[in-house]
């Protein structure tokens, strides 16, 4: 029962950390496929993270952190708006200014209000989202294996993992099944075909940037405020990047996306994991390799090595109408 | 009627508009948590030209930024936007530290070179991988290059503590170089910069940035990477490899970046440690955008982040409500106004031309 007890555990531990990656990944596929690229993703993500902490640190209360989170995520989407949509300006570029600033603005803003060395204050459990028991999961809990399983995985965590498992099928049932997600993909796709059906371009990529915003608000704030007590420096520690990465390798699709996140973050359970431990035959794997394994397997995919990742084909350039 | 601007409004006044901009919205962010920016902006100056020991932070500084900002601008006039010189300089260093530790205890002028060509050479590989990817695979070297500098530092994270690292030293970095070998200082040529790390590698930075000048506009390959740079199908069928000009272009940019290794660990730790770039490939960016991928606004924008960062230590001393932080948030600022918001500016400014000029046509 040892080694169901450790798989259940490292697959828990998978789901608590393949969280943000979801949501991050999920917020860059709306904006990826309305033609807007997101190398910003990470800098809304330590944004939101830093934002939720303070406001729920200062008002008392998750939901206030939440709100600033996503509001905080909402301005770095509008900033990228305005230069991306309205200036045409290059959106990589863009993106990277909006990592820096948020990188630099949390780290000084959080040391000029909280004098914490770039901490925010410990935050208290009811200003956080804390773990929830689902129905029956006490009564369960000692039930062999299925019991085990309800316990662990499928019980205990908190609202925002459970909101990030059901926006992906909503995502893609936004994407494939609606008008919006239609027009969405059109706009990523060919805006021109777009602006002539009389549909406007510009509020079209608005619209997905707000979307975006809000996902990775959310999964900014679940950082902060859900998984840790509090925020720290530079706490989203490069996740922006790695579902960045998660979404090329899904190829743009929400289902992928999930399991591509889910194998990035069982990756990481296991880092923490196989710290120090000898393998039969390999003997001690360095964790920098498992570290370094999504990245590598991303450029293995974008060399086209094992099949072919084509991002939407107006991605990351601006509309002009005629004149 | 829109009229094109007189190319020194286009070149110089628009993006000096531009860094204002940026700046007043920084010393907006300042003064919203109650400090003074216009004091904090003179300690800056004081903390980075005030004094010997300051300006040759200063200067310090500035050699990293130009080559950082150089390795950008090379591959940014070639159309590649290079954003791994963070860890092209860091597998450079790999490549500085073997050749100082092969040759430790040999005499400066004969180890130095060979520090620089290991150097560069390990830092042009770490460039040449994604310029590979993208010449022959078609992947984008803006992801690549996001990706080999993630994979840059697991790599000599490793390298580092485990292979690097001699017995009996407890923190994580290779053996010394010893002083005889080490890029010297130029304090032990002149007594004004009394205590800082500046050493030759500042001029090998004004050298290099020299060299790019003549290499972009005065040469063939120049022509051919400024060709590829305006547009690739033309560049092609005037017979150019566009396949070949990429991997070129990215290997010299990573042997560019490479060169804040010699500076930073052959010139001032004289060993290799963990993370030493500690950010100076990414100030690259700004630098490049800033300085519009041009030797001498390079050279000028690199100074203006020396300043700012050296600034940004004397600043944490005397103002301790503003942290060093605050100097990334100026940069992220200049990165937005002149990079991706370079034109924000350019419709107002042809309005006020077009009222205040005589027409073009009119001389």
């Amino acid at each position: 029962m040892q080694f169901l007890t450790d798989v259940t555990l490292i697959l828990d531990s998978t789901i608590r950390l393949a969280v943000p990656l979801i949501l991050a990944c999920l917020a860059g596929l709306y904006s990826e496929r309305a033609g807007i690229v997101d190398i910003g993703l990470e800098g809304k993500l330590l944004a939101a993270a830093f934002a939720a902490a303070a406001a729920s640190a200062v008002f008392g209360n998750a939901w206030w952190g939440l709100l600033a989170g996503i509001g905080a995520a909402l301005m770095f989407s509008a900033i990228h708006g305005i230069a991306s949509i309205n200036l045409k300006g290059n959106q990589t570029i863009s993106g990277v200014a909006l990592n820096f600033l948020a990188a630099g603005l949390t780290t000084f803003l959080g040391q000029s209000w909280f004098h914490r060395g770039g901490y925010t204050p410990q935050l208290q459990p009811e200003q956080r989202f804390t773990p929830i028991t689902l129905p029956f999961a006490d009564q369960v809990k000692d039930v062999p294996v299925l019991g085990e399983i309800y316990w662990e995985l499928i019980s205990g965590h908190n609202l925002i993992t459970y909101f990030a498992f059901l926006a992906v099928p909503v995502t893609a049932w936004v994407l494939f099944r609606t008008r919006f997600g239609l027009r969405l993909r059109a706009v990523g796709e060919n805006p021109k075909a777009i602006d002539t059906a009389g549909i406007s371009v510009t509020a079209l990529r608005y619209q997905a940037l707000i979307i975006t915003a809000v996902l990775v608000g959310i999964g900014g704030t679940y950082l902060s405020i859900a998984q840790s007590a509090g925020f720290n420096n530079n706490m989203s520690a490069g996740r922006g990047y790695i579902a960045l990465a998660a979404l090329i390798f899904a190829k743009w699709r929400p289902g992928p996306a999930l399991l591509v996140c889910l194998m990035f973050g069982f990756l990481d359970a296991v880092q923490l994991r196989v710290q120090g431990f000898k393998f039969p035959y390999i003997g001690e794997v360095p964790v920098q390799a498992i570290q370094v394994l999504p990245y590598i397997l991303t450029i293995i995919l974008l060399a086209g090595f094992i099949g072919r990742a084509i991002a939407p084909k107006a991605s990351g350039i601006p509309y002009t109408k005629e004149r | 009627m829109r009229q094109p601007l007189p190319r020194w409004v286009d070149v110089a006044l628009l993006p000096l508009l531009n860094v204002v901009l940026a700046f007043l919205i920084g010393g907006l962010i300042v003064m919203s948590v109650g400090q003074n920016p216009l004091q904090a902006v003179g300690i800056m100056l004081y903390g980075a030209f005030g004094y010997g020991s300051g300006f040759g932070y200063t200067l310090y500084y500035t050699t990293d930024f130009i080559f950082a900002g150089l390795a950008v601008s090379l591959a940014f006039h070639a159309g590649l936007f290079n954003i791994g010189p963070e860890g092209q300089a860091y597998v450079g260093g790999l490549g500085v530290i073997l050749a100082a530790l092969a040759v430790n205890g040999l005499h400066w002028a004969f180890a130095v070179p060979l520090m620089i060509l290991a150097g560069a050479a390990f830092g042009a590989f770490w460039a040449f991988i994604p310029g590979y990817l993208q010449a022959k695979r078609g992947s984008h070297v803006v992801i690549t290059t996001i990706l080999f500098n993630f994979i840059a530092t697991s790599m000599m994270g490793y390298l580092i503590a485990r292979v690097l690292k001699p017995a009996g030293i407890n923190s994580d970095e290779s053996s010394p170089i010893q002083m005889i070998t080490r890029v010297p200082q130029l304090k032990d040529f002149f007594g004004l910069f009394n205590h800082s790390p500046v050493n030759i590698t500042f001029f090998l930075a004004i050298i290099a940035l020299g060299l790019v000048y003549w290499l972009i506009w005065h040469t063939k390959f120049g022509f051919a990477l400024r060709a590829l740079g305006h547009n690739p199908a033309a560049a092609n069928y005037a017979g150019i490899s566009n396949e070949k000009m990429i991997m070129i272009i990215m290997a010299m940019a990573g042997a560019m970046a490479a060169m804040v290794a010699v500076n930073n660990v052959g010139g001032v730790q004289g060993r290799l440690i963990l993370n030493f770039v500690n950010g100076a490939g990414f100030v690259g960016i700004a630098v490049a955008f800033m300085g519009k991928a041009h030797p001498i606004g390079v050279a000028l924008s690199a100074l203006l982040f020396g300043a700012l960062y050296q600034g940004g230590q004397e600043l944490a001393f005397s103002m301790p409500g503003i942290t060093r932080e605050m100097i990334v948030t100026i940069q992220a600022l200049v990165i937005l106004f002149t990079g991706a918001m370079g034109d924000m500016l350019r419709i107002p400014l042809e309005k006020v031309w077009a009222r205040f000029a005589p027409p073009a046509g009119a001389k």
